[in-house]
């Protein structure tokens, strides 16, 4: 009863960054009902190879699913897949990540074991029989704390909550085989719509370079971009409702109440206003610079470093101190 | 085509909150409510989906306290046919019990497809909608920011971190729905008024066993206040230093 199973997600034949954060609340968990956990790893021929890594990470055991048909995400079989492993009497609980995967997936899986769910968690806590969590609700005005009970629960770790720490472990690697056939899934993924490649994701970024109207024009944005490359490959750039309906950016690039949710170490905040919904979505950062040309602006209330100024004139200034600062330049 | 909506009361997000004496809920004194975002954007993709195909129903399901008669009439107002508050004293926490309840209702229903928001901005959860579809045994797909449903199928795209994915799927199907996909419409003066005489079903909620339970709300730890820390391109050398020196963050 005691192990915990974590969906280890991948995209593109390997494991995502924040599939290791998971690990370590998977981690906490095992270590506390004194169990092991167990790691789903599920992808196209040739993501075993990737397996070690999880190990390293804290997996006792790696459970591998290698599928032609798992290249691109396939939710019915996966949830058939997860849930008969979940239900066999040895798990505790099933982890997965609140991303855009792990939210359509733990849901899902969680329904099939009828099992109860803590979805987006930031801390979890084994107490005897209850599980207890913290989950930002009210788009993150509120934090609830959560007693879960029953066994297993399923849990979704909110990406950046929790750190990735090596943990080597033995990683065991077995072969999983699919509970139900991708080829018989009704709703199946048809196309992936790539992203620009060689571009680290808004939730991975330990920087995040964030734009709003106050920049005036679509093509601005390039200083922006050439603010995030002076970080040398650490920086996302992210955006405003305001600047994503107005299609100068694309709406998987917003941040806030009804966008995307992060935290990184550095939020530096360009011509934004700092409107609730906005700061909703990044409120969690470590440290926020704003630079805006209006002292007045309500961003310079939650920034820990405000400049009062035109942003076309000072993002240039900080883009060249901060290639010096590190080195990029 | 047949299509239900479920939609949940819940307050505005743009109001200051403040915790109950209890402690474990948010105090409602003075607050403001109304239809949950993402799930106006649902009612609204449903009506234009009805409104194209010149055929068919919209029904908008509402799980909670007699306070959920107004969320439904405001989707009525919108252009929903009828509505089904599954009664319950308190909406609990715990998106299966919810789940089981909402299935129960809808199971026998012979819709064509099963709308709900991508998450409910109360319990900021995204659970129930795609626990329903497993509950039913139905094709879903999750955050759908556009759609397209032509001759039985449909087709949704759904934003990944840094990437988008389009999925096909038979129906009938469950859909969660983004924000973005079509803005929601204002009731018009005419559609408050229809929305008074249109049928709203009352029944007792099939809720699961609540094994989620809220033992503390709270609000999170204050930013310390900002601080200014000087103008224009001047300001960027002592900027670099604090960042530096101070957060450690380069
Ligand atoms: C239900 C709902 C959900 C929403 N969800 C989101 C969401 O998820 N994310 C989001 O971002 N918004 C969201 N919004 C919109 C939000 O309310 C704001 O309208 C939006 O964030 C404003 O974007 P902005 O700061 O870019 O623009 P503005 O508010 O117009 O601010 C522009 C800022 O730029 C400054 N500025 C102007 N020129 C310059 C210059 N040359 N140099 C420096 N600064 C300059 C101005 O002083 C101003 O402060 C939502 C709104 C609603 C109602
Ligand atoms: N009490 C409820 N009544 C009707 N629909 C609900 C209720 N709770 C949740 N939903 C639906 O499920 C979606 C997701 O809710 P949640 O899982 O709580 O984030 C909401 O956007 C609604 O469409």
């Amino acid at each position: 009863m005691a192990h915990v199973l974590v969906f280890a997600e991948s995209r593109g034949g390997a494991p995502r960054k924040v599939a290791l954060e998971t690990m370590t609340a998977a981690r906490t968990l095992a270590d506390a009902a004194g169990g092991e956990v167990h790691a789903i790893l599920a992808g196209p021929p040739g993501i075993g190879a990737h397996a070690a890594s999880l190990g390293e990470y804290g997996a006792d055991r790696v459970l591998l699913i290698e599928h032609e048909a798992l290249s691109r995400y396939d939710a019915e079989s996966l949830t058939a897949t997860v849930a008969a492993r979940a239900g066999d009497g040895a798990y505790r609980a099933v982890v997965c990540t609140a991303s855009a995967q792990g939210r359509d997936l733990a849901p899902r899986v969680a329904a099939a074991l009828g099992a109860p769910i803590a979805s987006d968690v930031v801390s979890v806590e084994l107490d005897g029989d209850v599980l207890r969590v913290r989950h930002p609700a009210y788009t993150g005005k509120l934090v609830a704390t959560l007693a879960v009970r029953g066994s297993p629960v399923v849990v979704s770790v909110r990406p950046n909550a929790f750190s990735a720490h090596a943990a080597p472990k033995a990683g065991t690697v077995e072969a999983l085989a699919l509970a139900a056939d991708p080829g018989a899934s009704r709703a199946k993924v048809v196309e992936m719509v790539e992203g620009a490649r060689d571009r680290l994701d808004l939730a991975d970024a330990p920087v995040v370079v964030s734009g709003g109207r106050g920049l005036r024009a679509p093509e601005n944005f390039a200083l922006l971009e050439e603010l995030a490359a002076a970080f040398g490959g650490t920086a996302a750039v992210g955006a405003t409702r305001a600047v994503t309906d107005d299609g100068w950016r694309p709406h998987s690039d917003q941040i806030g109440q009804t966008g995307r949710l992060v935290s990184p170490d550095l939020y530096i905040a360009i011509g934004i206003s700092g409107a609730i919904q906005h700061v909703a979505g990044m409120r969690t950062s470590r440290t926020i610079v704003a630079i805006n040309k209006d002292k007045d602006a309500p961003i310079f209330k939650i920034a820990d470093y405000g400049i009062v100024g035109d942003a076309l004139e000072v993002v240039p200034a900080l883009t060249s101190e901060i290639r010096s600062a590190r080195g990029t330049g | 085509m047949k299509i239900a909506v479920c939609i949940k009361r819940a307050p505005d997000m743009e109001q200051r909150f403040k915790v109950a004496p209890s402690g474990t809920a948010v105090d409602e004194a003075g607050l403001k409510f109304d239809m949950s975002d993402f799930d106006g954007y649902a009612v609204e993709v449903a009506l234009r989906l009805t409104e194209k195909a010149g055929d068919g129903e919209v029904v908008a399901v509402s799980l909670g306290p007699d306070n959920v008669q107004e969320t439904i009439r405001k989707a009525m107002s919108m252009g929903v046919a009828r509505g089904v508050q599954l009664k319950v004293d308190t909406v609990p926490m715990d998106a299966l019990a919810i789940a089981q309840a909402l299935a129960a209702e809808l199971r026998d229903g012979g819709y064509d497809l099963i709308m709900f928001g991508k998450h409910a901005l109360d319990s900021s959860n995204g659970a129930v909608g795609p626990m329903v579809a497993q509950l039913l045994g139905l094709p879903c797909v999750t955050a759908c920011s556009r759609l397209e449903i032509a001759n039985g199928t449909g087709t949704a795209r759904r934003e990944l971190e840094g990437a988008a994915e389009m999925v096909g799927f038979p129906l009938p199907a469950v859909l969660t729905i983004d924000e973005g996909i079509a803005r929601p419409r204002l009731p018009a003066l005419k559609g408050i008024m229809a929305a008074k005489k249109k049928p709203l079903e009352v029944k007792p909620a099939a809720l699961g066993d609540v094994r989620v339970t809220v033992e503390a709300m709270k609000l999170p730890a204050e930013r310390p206040p900002g601080r200014i820390i000087g103008e224009g391109a001047g300001a960027v050398p002592e900027l670099v230093r604090l960042l530096q020196s101070e957060a450690k963050v380069l």
